[in-house]
């Protein structure tokens, strides 16, 4: 397989960070979708994590850590002076509610007509889904942050899950490290390619329709 | 009538049985009961099912029960982090029933507020949505979940007054006041009992009428993934 050039981690975030509007409160998932917070610049976004806080801040300088203040993925975080703290009940009412803007997150696969999975591969270790069927069945719009292909290759972005679903129907937006995809009627929409890729490289990487 | 109790042990004298099913706070070790579940392992009380987000680590929270065998099923949205948990999933040991997160947390709320059940449309189109009756509102699709009510709720609050009025700490909020209000009993323990009439009335995250026990305790408050940022002067 060629290397395409593309985005590294780092591009795709701040890509990510693009879609972030003023004013909104949003969700982040783990790894790449974590460091979008680096990138939203100027714009006035606050952070939920769906353990029960609005309003996260950056990870605390060392000794500074509690071991009451947490992230959804179990970091230790600190506050911002606009933090609010509620319950898991009120924290996912918030995000079932709508309320939330917007969840960036990771995935395993996407297809053309929005399903996304990425909690479980059969015969594989299953640690559970977490959050993510709530946040993906909730938010206002689900942008998934991801490498185009796995590591041997094979397209991520699908013309159908092949994986166990953790929503259906639900992806708005795919931000790769090739390009930016909207799903459209009838299979997904090119925004942008990264740096460096074409067009053609883009279709030739992807296995939905195109359109 | 006295809610104050000397210790975790004598909070539970009476209440636990075999088979039992429990409801408990915390999200990762962050707000989790471990003065109580300790005492419930000294108790030895066999075949449990939990209801909690998650299953603690190998030697810390539920995963104490588990080394003894005490836990029958665990009903959590995320067990990733603990390794004798996956022993005995994987070697059919263990019953374990996948919440999504938001799920469960309702779940434990709605049982408290007297509804049995309520139409989501997290899960719809999954594995979760299997069995369970579709409905559809407003042309969008969504799956009836039951509300849960457990025998016994086991709780971690910051302080509580003598009335069993509860404040919480930041995150270690998490799933407490949903986990205590699904109980029929409820027992708490804290940093700090306060006298009542210390706490602000319009400061109470969970209000006395869902606790019945309460316990003072000195509390590890285990850190699970310790995470810093380098400081740029100096």
């Amino acid at each position: 397989m060629t290397e395409l050039k593309g985005w590294n981690r780092d591009q795709m975030a701040a890509r990510a960070a693009e879609e972030l509007q003023d004013g909104w409160y949003v969700n982040l998932g783990i790894g790449i979708p974590t460091l979008v917070a680096n990138y939203v610049g100027d714009k006035d976004i606050t952070l939920q994590s769906e353990n029960g806080m609005l309003g996260m801040g950056p990870f605390p300088f060392e000794g500074d850590e509690d071991p009451d203040l947490i992230n959804a993925g179990k970091q230790t975080i600190t506050e911002l002076k606009r933090t609010a703290y509620f319950d898991s009940a009120t924290s996912f009412g918030m995000i079932r509610g709508g309320k939330i803007a917007a969840a960036i997150l990771g995935a395993m696969e996407v297809a053309e007509n929005g399903d996304l999975a990425n909690w479980m591969i059969p015969g594989k270790l299953v640690k559970g889904m977490g959050g993510a069927m709530d946040l993906v069945a909730g938010v206002g719009r689900v942008i998934v942050v991801m490498d185009h292909t796995n590591k041997h290759g094979e397209s991520k972005v699908l013309k159908s899950c092949t994986l166990p679903l953790t929503g259906q129907g639900v992806v708005n937006r795919i931000i790769t490290n090739l390009g930016v995809l909207d799903v459209v009627e009838g299979g997904l929409r090119i925004v942008a390619c990264a740096d460096g890729v074409t067009e053609d490289e883009l279709r030739a990487a992807t296995e939905a329709t195109i359109v | 009538m006295k809610k104050v109790y000397g210790s975790a042990s004598e909070a539970l004298d009476g209440l636990l049985f075999d088979g039992m099913f429990i409801a408990a706070g915390g999200f990762g070790l962050c707000g989790i009961p471990e003065l109580l579940l300790s005492a419930i392992k000294e108790a030895g009380t066999k075949d449990l099912t939990f209801a909690s987000n998650n299953a603690g680590v190998d030697d810390f929270g539920i995963g104490i029960l588990l080394q003894t065998r005490q836990v029958k099923k665990m009903i959590s949205s995320y067990v990733g982090e603990n390794a004798e948990f996956m022993r005995q999933y994987l070697s059919g040991e263990l019953e374990l029933e996948f919440n999504p997160q938001g799920t469960l947390a309702e779940r434990m709320r709605a049982g408290g507020c007297g509804i049995p059940g309520f139409y989501t449309k997290t899960g719809v189109g999954t594995v979760i949505a299997e069995g369970k009756e579709h409905k559809d509102f407003n042309g969008q699709t969504y799956i009836l979940e039951e509300g849960i009510v457990a025998d016994l709720s086991i709780v971690k609050a910051w302080k509580a007054d003598e009335t069993g009025n509860l404040v919480f700490r930041k995150t270690a909020r998490n799933f407490n006041p949903p986990a205590a209000m699904c109980g029929k009993t409820c027992v708490v323990e804290v940093e700090e009992i306060v006298p009542t009439g210390s706490l602000d009335p319009d400061h109470i995250h969970l209000p006395g009428i869902y606790v019945h026990r309460i316990i003072q305790g000195a509390h590890e408050n285990r850190i699970e993934k310790r995470t810093t940022r380098q400081r740029e002067d100096a």
